[in-house]
């Protein structure tokens, strides 16, 4: 192969590699960069967005032949749709009572993506019809309670709580009895989904024999590029988005002036939420979807913020580029080639030159790099940093 | 049901000790940890109802019941592939009771998750032999889980069933493989691949301890058949980033050649898919995989998997009477769009074994005579005839499938007899001339041939 086109194929496959690594981190480096949150729960976002795509794509299916090479689009904004307004319950429901206490949000959002997890493997109109008696019988029974008496008794939760619940299981367990696997059969199931790429996003663009630029791989540079602008975008130009910088800066002094930090906070972890999802879409054209596909992408993710610099946007492009394209270089044993002519160093690189140890390679460089600068590439600066 | 609703009772105290000591809402903590445990709670109880469901017997025959345990990974990232296997088990039981049972008594699966964690692998099948006293353990997947109950059924000297192919140099006194051995899968693909497709071969499997040893094996075949091996290369599992492989192969491989395949789980889908997206076609780079069965191939999506091949003892569509009755009852019991797959079918297969070294035992109870009275025993199984040896493992046929636009494999290659197991393996130097027979005392587990 000519060297100009062996240079053009890494460059490209390190920044795809890059690219899906930047898709995944972005709703990340909003909620954890911007609010403080370690959301354990970002990858289960994703596989919500994954699964969102699956349910869209076999809806576009049953519509017939001109319709289902279209369903990438509708896809994608349902992917936001959903994630996001999940965002914004498991905000409102947990996560805002837990703001400035980081470990337990740990705990309590990495229990949130086990159930998340299980709750995909099981789900099934058995569960959802307990859950929905439940939560209403639940729910409305408090509404009314605290309507009608302003300090009622404290065990009255307790009993509405175990009343609602042994109705809602009891519902369950006779809709399971009636109707038996029609209704106990799960949606999904433990087994992966199968979400294919319509016909015109597989295949590739084929420059020689030997080099091809897969379609979905541009795609999702495309997408993030888009993603990038739109956020850039929304913070910037933005009324919300000012806000939003504003509580990031001087939470208190937001208040005073009058900016609603509650929906402030809401609004941007519904946010990180959303763009979760719209990365769970785009990867589910590369890898698995299942309910462990979250999984496969957190690590990463946290890597690429830390990496960057916890809250700047900028720090997480850089960093998702630089370990992309290292991690590729590495791996495919471009670098080992590269050193060729020099012996120790050919040797040393050609250890590395897979995927397992190209990991091992990075997270010692990343470690490294951590103890040279702590606080990322693009360190937070100002008087707010230190508290 | 085993979970009372009104155990929540004791969210209570807890809840009001912590409150005590911060400014927080009393009642609305009250409200959001019982919500959150409450939902976990219903979803526990939901989710354990099909299994509920289907393990109730039909009216019992002859008063006390055989207890057997079933123990794989319901929940984590192995369920995905246990789950079905926990579901041809079940099939199988039912059909044994409704038959009749086994000594005029039926059986009664007790069902735990090995929650894909190895250490709750072996408290559980611990639980279930000291605890539930049960006859049997059926179970297992993974190399590791397997590895990890081992010392639990060596110490009990009790029964475990497993159902996988797997990749050999083992022979436990304690266990029952009913899945291939690499002799019955590993070797013969690759000597059809070598006659068929060519020469040269470039390794890929997840980084564990099967896809590894499998690879030792075939580079010894390899080498001693003229064959080649280009390059090598391994993923974490559950790595979804194949782009550096794809390159390597690309780079070794610029005018084709075969992909020989061992990845497991989510990597086998990033791989499929990343491969079509880089132009590499089944025509020119034909892969035989090892890991991939019907149900795989649904959840990888036929669009790119088709003309690519896997090795197994069974697929869905072998055509035997046994096998079409297997795959009418599993359908009509679980759904119409579910398959079977080569697990499955060992999973089915070993539960009926069991049952005639146990009729022909005359019980249940004293494992040594169970185990005696399986070497020998013949089934009718879908996949043909197999018969349990005295080094444990099945004498199976072993076939090669190529995907179709279906969804399913369509048989180009089948042994025409039942090939015998080989636990240790004569490729590699370290097991070379040892073999296992448990029949006889002198010989045992591992003896010089």
């Amino acid at each position: 192969m000519e060297p100009l086109l062996q240079l053009f194929d890494g460059t490209f496959n390190g920044i795809s590699t890059g690219a899906v690594l930047l898709l995944a981190a972005l709703g990340l480096t909003i909620v954890f960069g911007l609010m403080g949150v370690i959301n354990m729960a970002h990858g289960e976002l994703m596989m919500l967005g994954a699964y969102s795509t699956f349910v869209v794509q076999n809806g576009f299916k049953l519509l017939g032949n001109p319709w289902k090479e279209f369903y990438v689009l509708p896809a994608l904004v349902v992917a936001f749709v959903v994630t996001a307004l999940f965002g914004l319950l498991l905000e409102r429901s947990v996560i805002r009572f837990l703001y400035g206490r980081p470990l337990e949000t740990l705990l309590a959002t990495w229990g949130v993506s086990l159930i998340l997890q299980q709750f995909v493997r099981s789900v099934n109109w058995v569960m959802i019809a307990g859950l929905g008696v439940f939560s209403l019988l639940f729910f409305g029974g408090m509404a009314v309670l605290k309507r009608s008496m302003p300090r009622f008794p404290r065990g009255a939760i307790t009993v509405l709580f175990s009343l609602s619940a042994t109705i809602g299981v009891l519902t369950g367990v006779l809709l399971g009895k009636q109707f038996r696997l029609a209704v106990t059969k799960p949606w999904f199931g433990a087994q992966n989904v199968d979400v294919t790429a319509p016909e015109w996003l597989r295949g590739g663009l084929a420059l020689s024999n030997l080099v091809q630029l897969p379609y979905t791989r541009l795609f999702i540079i495309a997408l993030t590029s888009l993603c990038l602008v739109c956020i850039f975008w929304f913070l910037q130009r933005s009324v919300w988005g000012l806000r939003i910088r504003a509580v990031t800066q001087n939470r208190s002094m937001s208040a005073c002036l009058g900016i609603p930090t509650d929906r402030v906070d809401a609004l941007t972890f519904a946010l990180g939420s959303g763009l979760a999802g719209i990365a769970g879409c785009a990867v589910s054209f590369l890898g698995s979807v299942g309910p462990n596909t979250g999984q496969n992408y957190i690590v990463d993710t946290f890597m690429v913020v830390v990496v960057g610099g916890v809250g700047k946007l900028v720090g997480s492009i850089v960093a998702a580029l630089g370990i992309g394209t290292i991690s590729y270089l590495l791996g495919s044993g471009t670098l080992a080639n590269l050193m060729q002519p020099i012996p120790g160093l050919f040797e040393f690189f050609t250890i590395f030159a897979n995927t397992s140890m190209a990991k091992v390679m990075l997270f010692v460089l990343i470690v490294a790099f951590l103890q040279y600068r702590p606080a990322g590439l693009f360190p937070q600066k100002g008087r707010t940093v230190e508290n | 049901m085993d979970n009372d609703p009104t155990s929540f009772c004791n969210v209570h105290p807890k809840g009001n000790h912590l409150l005590a000591m911060s400014s927080f809402n009393r009642r609305r903590f009250l409200i959001y940890t019982s919500t959150v445990a409450g939902t976990s709670l219903l979803i526990k109880a939901c989710g354990n109802q099909p299994q509920d469901s289907t393990s109730s017997p039909s009216p019992a025959s002859g008063g006390e019941k055989i207890k057997v345990g079933i123990l794989h990974s319901l929940s984590g990232t192995m369920a995905i592939s246990e789950k079905s296997v926990v579901d041809a088990e079940q099939m199988a039981i039912d059909e044994i009771n409704t038959a009749g049972g086994v000594l005029g008594k039926q059986i009664e699966p007790i069902v735990e998750d090995g929650a894909s964690d190895w250490p709750t692998f072996a408290e559980k099948a611990k639980k279930l032999i000291d605890q539930d006293k049960v006859a049997t353990v059926f179970g297992c997947w993974t190399s590791a889980s397997r590895k990890a109950v081992l010392p639990v059924f060596e110490d009990k000297k009790h029964m475990l069933w497993y159902p996988v192919q797997y990749e050999g140099q083992e022979c436990s006194k304690y266990i029952f493989y009913t899945g291939a051995a690499p002799n019955q899968q590993i070797e013969p693909s690759v000597d059809w691949l070598l006659e068929k497709k060519g020469k040269d071969f470039f390794l890929v499997g997840s980084d564990y301890v099967f896809p590894r040893t499998a690879n030792t094996i075939i580079k010894a075949q390899l080498a001693a058949k003229g064959g080649k091996v280009v390059g090598e290369d391994y993923l974490p599992l559950g790595n979804t980033e194949v782009t550096p492989i794809i390159t390597k192969i690309k780079a070794a491989l610029p005018n084709g050649g075969i992909i020989y395949n061992s990845l497991n789980g989510d990597s086998n889908v990033a791989f499929f898919k990343q491969l079509q997206g880089a132009g590499l076609k089944p025509d020119k780079y034909p892969s035989m995989s090892v890991s991939i069965a019907e149900e795989e191939v649904k959840a990888i999506g036929v669009e790119f998997l088709k003309g690519h091949f896997a090795a197994w003892n069974y697929f869905q569509t072998v055509d035997t009477p046994a096998s079409k009755k297997f795959v009418e009852s599993f359908k009509a019991k679980y759904g119409a769009d579910r398959v079977v797959n080569d697990p499955m079918e060992c999973a089915y297969n070993m539960v009926y074994l069991w049952k005639q070294s146990v009729e022909k035992a005359g019980t249940f109870e004293d494992l040594e005579k169970v185990r005696m009275a399986a070497y020998g025993q013949t089934f009718d199984a879908p996949q043909g005839m197999i018969t349990m040896n005295a080094n444990h493992h099945l004498s199976k046929f072993v076939r090669i499938g190529e995907v179709g636009e279906d969804g399913l494999f369509k048989i180009v290659f089948s042994t025409d007899k039942a090939i015998d197991p080989i636990p240790w393996n004569q490729y590699v130097a370290e097991t070379k001339g040892f073999a296992c027979d448990w029949s006889d005392p002198a010989k045992g587990g591992k003896y010089k041939i």
